[in-house]
């Protein structure tokens, strides 16, 4: 029988050989999905029909041997990419009921690559969180402790392919939304470099960050599904008109004469000790598989996260602009007038977070303040960037955690917002310079995984493919699975 | 004609919103057709619809880069979009795409008629793209407004200009200018009525001696020249009453009432106070070559001023016919046309501006759409320069081409004989036979009485249908009488 934490390339390998069908695969994430998913909640919608049809005509491509390289594999989707007719909620109540006339263009690339869809899984309210609560269908649950967020905000994709649930899925990455999930649930999860994949179609956070990527087991895996995602589209302004490369094919280039970047700053407080001597060990295995480790600094990342809360809430004020009651998504009852009617709409479709980060954003882009956190916010985002343009000259790679700690308890950090954003220290300065970055297994503390951050330079998303996937095989963290059964 | 009252000034400044002529919508790829069902061409895009994006119609550069060439401004070689936030049901988004920090097209002037016969520069401060919005529609239904969102994300270029227009007279002037420049690049189709073009003017009144500037009102949405002349001299005597009777003002934004014939101030709510501009983050920077701009520029029609002077310098038209020529671009490239076969630039003119307006107005016809084409007019006007038909005869024949009844003025004249007869044999008998039946007039012109020349060239032309000559035949009788 299938094993639920089957890779794709070996869910490729028994579709092609027939040893088991699509419409049987299929099959089989459902029934675990109806199984385990009432317990672990990482999906928010799941379309069993749809699915089967498409797994179905799987089954027919691989008879005739017209099969494309994900034909037949069941994945998952986060629930910010739009897919026609199937509800996208964005984990928001205000977006419930509503069906989006259109798909993404990566949801739509996978599916023209293969994939099956299963759903579309649980994720922070509009991508604003650290750790899934704040997702109006409730939180998605740690499959390696229930009682632990899987982090956020792509945290039911995590968990739902750390499950066994799927056999990959997506997410999107503003802040470190897709990497320290990743790091929590023990999965590797890429962020590629700022417009590689087409955002049209995918609920926009905070535009000028936002990035979607693959959450898989392994780099290989990751390699497999940005090679599906990625490319221009002239629907993007801001998707890239670079040719995508054929990650899957450099993955066993040595890894001898790499250089990887070793930065203070992430190193600094607030990383937990035992996380510091996992990464450790693993910057040992890098040095045992040939690559060179240089001491480097990046002296404007502890600025950040400060920079971040004001850029991305200013983006989101605007971007969520459009939820007003009038055209789609929730609507108050019985509105008085138009000012009701915005209020009242906008007032119980969106929860606490969102408000806060629209009124913080709104704020920072308030004339009189404008200045002194916009632009002064932008300003460091450059110094950020220019960091790290000066650091790849020398290095190859930069190294560090992806999070300061492993997996923390459901409510732990509600009471307490800047120890939730301090989860993203270490993620968030390579969205600010639309670096590409991937987060793999690298150890275990107290039973929960580690996470090792890997930034590259840009459109170098093959490099951080190819260190992944040596780093995996020297390594057996990537293979090791939750309890859950 | 307003008297603005004595011991104060006015400045008024225009916003003029240009829709340009585009096939698809500035952002998306839906229709810009005018007149359709509602939403009817509102793509997902133009509804705001989450995870969509704008992808920019490249056509808007090209026609703000011709706008910010035709008024001499400096092309931004990088521009950049912004939003500007505020909500209305009308704006989809919740934010307006816009120019904010780095318009396209930074400065230039144009140049308005006064009434004295003198020229006035008037400074533009920039021209910049953005997206038109919806339309709220409140005479839908009792107590619900609906919402159209065919006009949503329509191209509009917003044309700038400083506050230097002194009068309501200046400022539908300049209107005019910016009107006509617009249509003669052929970047908006100037069509007021479906609200291609439409004004916001902002007044305000001070002392004669008062250096700074007055509190400004801002009157939003005027669609004709004639609203925008009527708005402003409301809008004038309001401020002027009100300060005289030493109540303050207050910057405001007002509507234009075109029953009442007043401005009234709009409701809180259809404004905002602080639109929270911010780089649009969803689009790149728009940088411009100068390669993409020389050829642009290679490419400019010559404009109507550079036109008129030309009709009037080289041409020696009078003014009055070179700027009544020049005020059309189609009109004046058909002129052109003309002439280049013609070489007669005067009888050219004449033609144009006399019998085939006459007959377009008559017709409602625009010189587009004219039955006379400049090939035909100037075949006429050559014949008659050549004297080989009678100015007389050419009305009829332009008539016979306007009404359709032949393509060619040449072979119209041949089917019909309608040739100039310079046979003198033909014409002698004709005369002589004249002067013997009127031996009273033909002393008197003999005496002198040259009037009476007329009354003879009359009589032959009558005889002959019109097809003689009448200077040749002028000659022949002098020649007679003298010799009698």
């Amino acid at each position: 029988m299938t094993h639920p934490f089957s890779t794709l390339i070996q869910l490729q390998t028994q579709l092609r050989e027939r040893s088991i069908s699509a419409t049987e695969l299929t099959q089989f994430y459902l029934d675990r999905i109806a199984q385990l998913n009432p317990m672990l909640n990482c999906y928010i919608t799941v379309d069993n029909e749809r699915a089967l049809d498409q797994a179905r005509a799987a089954d027919q491509q691989l008879a005739q041997g017209s099969a494309a390289p994900l034909t037949g594999i069941p994945i998952s989707q986060k629930d910010i990419f739009c897919i026609e007719d199937q509800i996208t909620t964005a984990g928001s109540k205000m977006l419930a009921n509503f069906r989006p006339p259109y798909t993404a263009t990566s949801a739509s690339q996978l599916e023209q690559a293969g994939a099956i869809t299963l759903g579309k899984t649980n994720m922070d309210e509009f991508a604003m969180g650290s750790s899934n609560e704040t997702s109006y269908y409730g939180p998605a649950k740690n499959p390696w402790d229930l009682l632990r967020i899987p982090g956020g905000s792509s945290g039911g994709s995590a968990a739902a392919v750390a499950a066994g649930l799927c056999a990959a899925s997506t997410g999107t990455d503003t802040g470190g939304s897709i990497r320290q999930p990743a790091a929590m649930c023990g999965l590797t999860g890429l962020k590629p470099t700022y417009g590689r994949i087409s955002r049209w179609g995918m609920i926009a956070f905070a535009s000028s960050l936002d990035q979607a990527g693959p959450m898989t087991h392994t780099a290989e895996d990751a390699a497999l599904m940005l090679e599906h995602m990625a490319g221009y589209d002239p629907k993007d302004a801001t998707s890239l008109d670079e040719p995508v490369p054929e990650y899957s094919q450099n993955l066993n280039q040595p890894m001898a004469g790499l250089k990887i970047g070793v930065c203070r700053q992430f190193f600094s407080e607030g990383l937990e000790g035992a996380v510091e001597q996992s990464i450790r060990e693993a910057l040992k295995t890098f040095e045992h598989l040939g690559a060179t480790l240089i001491d480097i600094d990046l002296p404007h990342t502890p600025l950040s996260v400060s920079a971040y809360y004001v850029i991305a809430p200013a983006e989101c004020s605007a971007n969520l602009s459009r939820f007003d009651g009038i055209r789609f998504g929730h609507r108050c009852d019985d509105p008085t007038d138009l000012q009701d009617l915005y209020q009242r709409s906008r007032g119980e479709g969106f929860g606490n977070e969102v408000k806060k980060r629209i009124l913080v954003g709104t704020f920072a882009l308030s004339a009189g303040y404008y200045d002194a956190f916009y632009r002064k916010a932008q300003q460091v985002r450059r110094l950020i960037k220019n960091d790290f343009v000066e650091a790849f000259d020398h290095v190859d790679l930069i190294v560090g955690p992806t999070a300061p700690s492993p997996a923390f308890q459901l409510g732990e950090k509600l009471d307490n917002p800047v120890d939730m954003y301090l989860q993203d220290i270490f993620t968030i300065s390579a969205n600010l310079a639309g670096l590409p970055a991937m987060s793999i297994p690298a150890g275990q503390v107290r039973g929960l995984p580690v996470g090792l951050q890997l930034i590259g330079n840009y459109l170098q998303e093959g490099t951080l493919l190819r260190a992944g996937h040596q780093f995996q095989q020297a390594t057996d963290w990537h293979q090791l699975a939750p309890e859950i059964e | 004609m307003m008297t603005i009252p004595a011991d104060w000034q006015v400045d008024i400044g225009l916003e003029i919103h240009a829709q340009l002529k585009t096939a698809s919508k500035i952002f998306s790829g839906a229709s810009t057709q005018f007149g359709q069902p509602p939403n009817s061409q509102a793509s997902v895009i133009d509804l705001g619809m989450p995870g969509v994006l704008p992808a920019v119609n490249g056509a808007v550069f090209k026609k703000a880069v011709q706008f910010g060439l035709g008024v001499g401004g400096q092309i931004n070689r990088e521009s950049r979009f912004d939003r500007k936030n505020y909500f209305y049901p009308d704006l989809p988004k919740g934010y307006q795409i816009t120019q904010m920090d780095q318009p396209i097209v930074i400065g230039g002037s144009v140049t308005i008629a006064l009434p004295d016969g003198s020229t006035k520069p008037i400074a533009l401060t920039r021209a910049h793209l953005e997206e038109d919005a919806g339309k709220s529609i409140h005479d839908w239904k009792p107590n619900h407004t609906g919402v159209d969102l065919n006009r949503a994300g329509t191209p509009l270029l917003e044309i700038v200009s400083e506050p230097q227009l002194k009068s309501p007279e200046e400022a539908v002037a300049y209107a005019r200018v910016i009107h006509q420049l617009l249509t003669y690049l052929e970047i908006c189709d100037g069509n007021m009525a479906e609200g291609s073009l439409r004004f916001d003017a902002n007044i305000s009144v001070r002392k004669i001696n008062d250096a700074k500037l007055g509190v400004r009102s801002e009157i939003k949405n005027l669609n004709s020249f004639r609203f925008l002349d009527q708005a402003i001299n409301f809008e004038i005597s309001r401020q002027v009453e009100m300060l005289t009777a030493g109540q303050p003002l207050s910057q405001d934004t007002r509507l234009f009432d075109p029953e009442k014939l007043e401005t009234r101030p709009m409701r809180s709510k259809e404004t905002a106070t602080d639109y929270r501009y911010f780089p649009e983050p969803d689009l790149l920077p728009v940088v411009l070559s100068e390669h993409y701009i020389d050829e642009i520029k290679r490419n400019l029609p010559e404009l109507p001023q550079a036109r008129t002077n030309r009709y009037h310098s080289t041409l020696a038209l009078p003014l009055a016919d070179a700027q009544r020529l020049a005020q059309d671009r189609r009109l004046a490239d058909f002129f052109d046309e003309t002439v280049a076969k013609t070489q007669n630039p005067k009888v050219t003119a004449n033609w144009i501006k006399g019998d085939l307006l006459a007959r377009l107005n008559e017709a409602a016809l625009t010189i587009a759409d004219s039955p006379v084409s400049s090939d035909q007019l100037a075949e006429l006007i050559t014949m008659v320069d050549q004297d080989t038909i009678s100015g007389k005869i050419a009305k009829d024949v332009f008539g016979a081409l306007w009404e359709g009844k032949t393509t060619s003025a040449a072979a119209y004249v041949r089917d019909h004989q309608l040739e100039q007869v310079s046979d003198l044999s033909a014409l002698e008998p004709i005369i002589e036979s004249l002067l013997t039946d009127h031996p009273k007039q033909a002393s008197d012109l003999k005496a002198g009485k040259d009037k009476l020349m007329g009354f003879f060239v009359g009589k032959v032309m009558q005889a002959t249908q019109g097809t003689a000559n009448p200077k040749q035949v002028n000659d022949l009788i002098r020649a007679k009488i003298d010799r009698s």
